[in-house]
């Protein structure tokens, strides 16, 4: 049994449809794609280009390679681009530039990631929503607001909705504030992966199928630390997971609140988290994941969650029905056809060259605070064979981690 | 026409050009701006219909080309004169300030009436230019649809990339900077027809391809290195080694004999190792973004020649951002198993996100999909915890 082998419900992805030209775009369509590509052509530091209210349908990604430069809108529900008709991209926007805003519009129904800014520093998204217009799908786009590789980035009241892998997903990237935004009927909500210092603060994550993720991937550019998630809701994400199997979340199962995996230096406090069904917190290893193989993961990638600390969070509700065959059978035998698992599962995987009386060191530990709090030990080394609830082991305290600061922002 | 175009297929940068039915005028390089037309270059253009060269533009072929839907390419180069190109064994060579690099995509038209849109899908062994011109008379345009050609310009700050869209006429491409789309129907030999949209890029899609180092951000060719242009070409006075031929009109510097400079196998050579064909074309179609320094970086698999055939090369690699583009699969590569790897899945889809690469093509790729098929069909090893592919 593995925590997360989880039945993938979705339809495989058919490789060789139709080709048939899409319809084409009106010719004042064409006419706003033309000028608009000409304006991020001829961007220069200083350019701000507006977006005017309405509705504009686009059929190729729109790209800007300028650094210095300001995309604004109206209102993210005023200034929309809308990509339905896309021929060519797959994003909506990509973007390869330093020094960037986009505020004040949204991006709709791109056949790839919605927004995606590739190595750039000082980086800000603001009141940007993306979204997949028909609800969630496997062959919506895979995330909505995508920095990779980013260094001072801040994403805020912004939305996304419908992603088929993450909602809000900040990769490879390093500084980073995600704060007052909502992430709603995505795979996952809200993710951070292989990212050094992020703050993830007041955003609402609701029916998604995990809410908040932070997650180590394998082989990338750099391994992730330092995360802190505080004052956040990740409430009711039961959402089946629509992902294609393969794709990084497809292994989280539905009903996730928030989901650690194989991430150190993790602080999770002051979060209201709530009525998702598996678990409201998560705390696993890379062994969890179905991806785990010894050729194709770099030796020196460190599997394993170290310095998680979950305290002074407001529970209520969850567990109650969990996602697989596996979780059900298990809770079921636990807690009874009525009863939920604890508001925390942990996987069990831990480092055995490195515990000291059976105890990580006292610096890389999981803990739940003085006063503990129930953590369901499901047994992962061992098969599940002998899953249970521990009171104690997990009763201490870490060192907090610093806030984030971004200069000049926030 | 006949002298003209047989001495520019001689190569030679430095030979008058004779009489002919046009006024041959030099190849103009504009230290700046951009050209309206694409004739305003005088390097590649329509004359008494024929697509044609001017003198010292030499025409070249890569082992392994980039698959762009089909299309077959007339590449040129031309530098000013006095300067030249300095050899890289790995990178794309040192071009000079004033070096004009074109590319024309161009469709043989089927054999049988088919439709305004018709253009037939055939393999791009890139010779009928070559070919046309040793017969004298250049490309035939009555056999052939011109769709665009693009110009990569070397200047002062580095390299700029234009695109040019024929006109319907055959006579002239105009500058299109904001890219184009036309509706195409792929015709093979059957008589089966396959309708696609064709997308010239705009600028920025250019880069998308030619920026091959995400932190510098500069625009580099991608075709001209040593591995790709490592092979003979067919010039008017004979068959010669591509590196030799530049050497020897001082359009290279510093290159090895050709025994000693790498080279990429030709991806439908059937003499070939499978590997050394497939590593040519994953190379040529992927390697530019699939590298340590391009933009796909951010997913650590490496399609480079060079890359070592472990996970960087994406055998039990998991994908990072694929999303839907796994197609249901777990690892990029799985030895021995085509069906259960996520590299082929994504070659075979032509959606938009979920293909690979990207952006340059709207077709599948037969062909290059069958060797890579096949090729990751003859890996050994499996994607266990327990055991290593080697």
């Amino acid at each position: 049994m593995r925590l997360f082998a989880i039945a993938v419900l979705c339809a495989s992805v058919a490789a060789c449809g139709g080709n048939a030209p899409p319809q084409a775009l009106s010719a004042d369509a064409i006419a706003f794609q033309k000028k608009l590509q000409e304006q991020l052509l001829d961007a220069k530091p200083g350019t701000v280009i507006e977006i005017p209210p309405g509705k504009h349908a686009l059929d190729r990604v729109l790209t800007l390679r300028a650094s210095g430069v300001t995309i604004r809108g109206a209102g993210a529900d005023k200034s929309i681009l809308s990509f339905k008709n896309q021929i060519s991209g797959p994003e909506g926007m990509l973007v390869y530039a330093s020094d960037f805003t986009i505020e004040h519009l949204a991006i709709e129904d791109s056949k790839g990631d919605g927004l995606k800014i590739n190595d750039g520093e000082n980086i800000t998204i603001r009141d940007v929503r993306v979204e997949w217009t028909d609800g969630p799908k496997t062959t919506n786009g895979a995330y909505g607001i995508y920095p990779v590789k980013c260094k001072n980035v801040l994403i805020e009241d912004s939305s996304s909705i419908g992603a088929s892998d993450a909602g809000i997903y900040v990769g490879q990237s390093k500084t980073v504030i995600v704060r007052r935004n909502k992430a709603e009927k995505n795979v996952a909500g809200i993710e951070i992966e292989n990212t050094i210092d992020a703050d993830v603060y007041e955003n609402t994550a609701t029916g998604n199928t995990g809410g908040i993720l932070v997650f180590n991937m394998p082989n990338l550019s750099q391994p992730g630390h330092s995360t802190r998630i505080f004052k956040n809701k990740s409430v009711a994400n039961n959402l089946g997971n629509f992902a294609a199997k393969g794709a990084a979340v497809a292994s989280v199962p539905a009903g996730s609140g928030i989901v650690i995996n194989s991430n150190p230096k993790v602080e999770i406090f002051d979060n209201d988290i709530a009525d998702n069904r598996t678990a409201n917190v998560i705390i696993s290893s890379y062994f969890s994941t179905n991806y785990w193989n010894k050729p194709g993961v770099d030796p020196n990638y460190d599997p394993y969650p170290r310095a998680i600390y979950v305290y002074g969070n407001r529970f209520s509700g969850g567990g109650d029905s969990p996602d697989g065959m596996d979780l059900k059978t298990l809770k079921v035998a636990l807690f009874g056809l009525n009863g939920h698992f604890p508001d925390i599962i942990w996987d069990g995987y831990q480092d055995a060259k490195n515990l000291v009386n059976g105890q990580p060191p006292a610096d890389e530990r999981i803990c739940v605070g003085a006063d503990g709090l129930d953590v369901l030990n499901a047994d992962g080394p061992n098969k599940y064979n002998n899953p249970k609830v521990d009171k104690t082991s997990f009763k201490c305290e870490l060192a907090k981690l610093p806030a984030v600061q971004i200069p000049g922002k926030a | 026409m006949s002298r003209r175009f047989a001495k520019l297929l001689l190569g030679s940068a430095f030979l008058l050009l004779g009489a002919c039915a046009r006024v041959a005028q030099p190849v103009h390089y504009f230290a700046e701006g951009r050209p309206a037309k694409l004739s305003d270059w005088q390097v590649v253009y329509a004359d008494g219909g024929h697509l044609v060269l001017n003198g010292g533009v030499v025409a070249y072929d890569l082992n392994t080309p980039l698959f762009s839907d089909y299309a077959h390419k007339l590449r040129t180069v031309w530098m000013p004169k006095g300067v030249g190109a300095k050899y890289d064994a790995d990178a794309s060579f040192d071009f000079p300030v004033g070096t004009i690099i074109t590319k024309t995509f161009y469709y043989p038209l089927p054999e049988k009436a088919s439709g305004d849109n018709a253009v037939a899908r055939t393999y791009d062994q890139s010779h009928e230019f070559v070919a046309a011109g040793i017969a004298g008379s250049g490309l035939d345009l009555r056999h052939v649809r011109l769709i665009e050609t693009r110009v990569l310009v070397r200047r002062e700050h580095g390299w700029d990339a234009m695109p040019y869209v024929w006109n319907a006429a055959q006579t002239e491409a105009e500058l299109a900077r904001t890219g184009d789309a036309l509706a195409l129907d792929l015709v093979d030999e059957k008589g089966e027809h396959e309708p696609f949209t064709y997308v010239v890029p705009n600028e920025n899609q250019c880069a998308g391809c030619h920026v091959v180092n995400v932190k510098s951000k500069e625009i580099a060719p991608i075709g001209p290195k040593a591995r790709h242009l490592n092979r003979d070409l067919v010039y008017a006075d004979g068959s010669e080694n591509q590196l030799a031929h530049w050497s020897k009109l001082g359009y290279l510097s510093g290159a090895p004999a050709a025994a000693a400079a790498p080279r990429n196998a030709s991806w439908h050579d059937a003499n070939a190792p499978v590997a050394d064909r497939a590593r040519a074309y994953l190379d040529i179609n992927c390697g530019h973004c699939h590298s340590p320094t391009g933009p796909a970086n951010t997913t650590a698999l490496d399609l480079r020649s060079s890359a070592p055939a472990d996970r960087h090369l994406g055998l039990c690699k998991p994908p990072v951002a694929a999303g839907r583009g796994t197609g249901d699969h777990i690892f990029d590569i799985v030895p021995g198993k085509p069906d259960d790897s996520i590299l082929p899945y994504r070659m075979a889809s032509h959606e938009t996100g979920v293909m690979m690469p990207e952006q340059g093509r709207n077709t599948t790729h037969r062909e290059g999909l069958e060797l890579i098929r096949q090729w990751v069909a003859s890996l050994q090893g499996s994607c266990s915890a327990d055991t290593d592919t080697h």
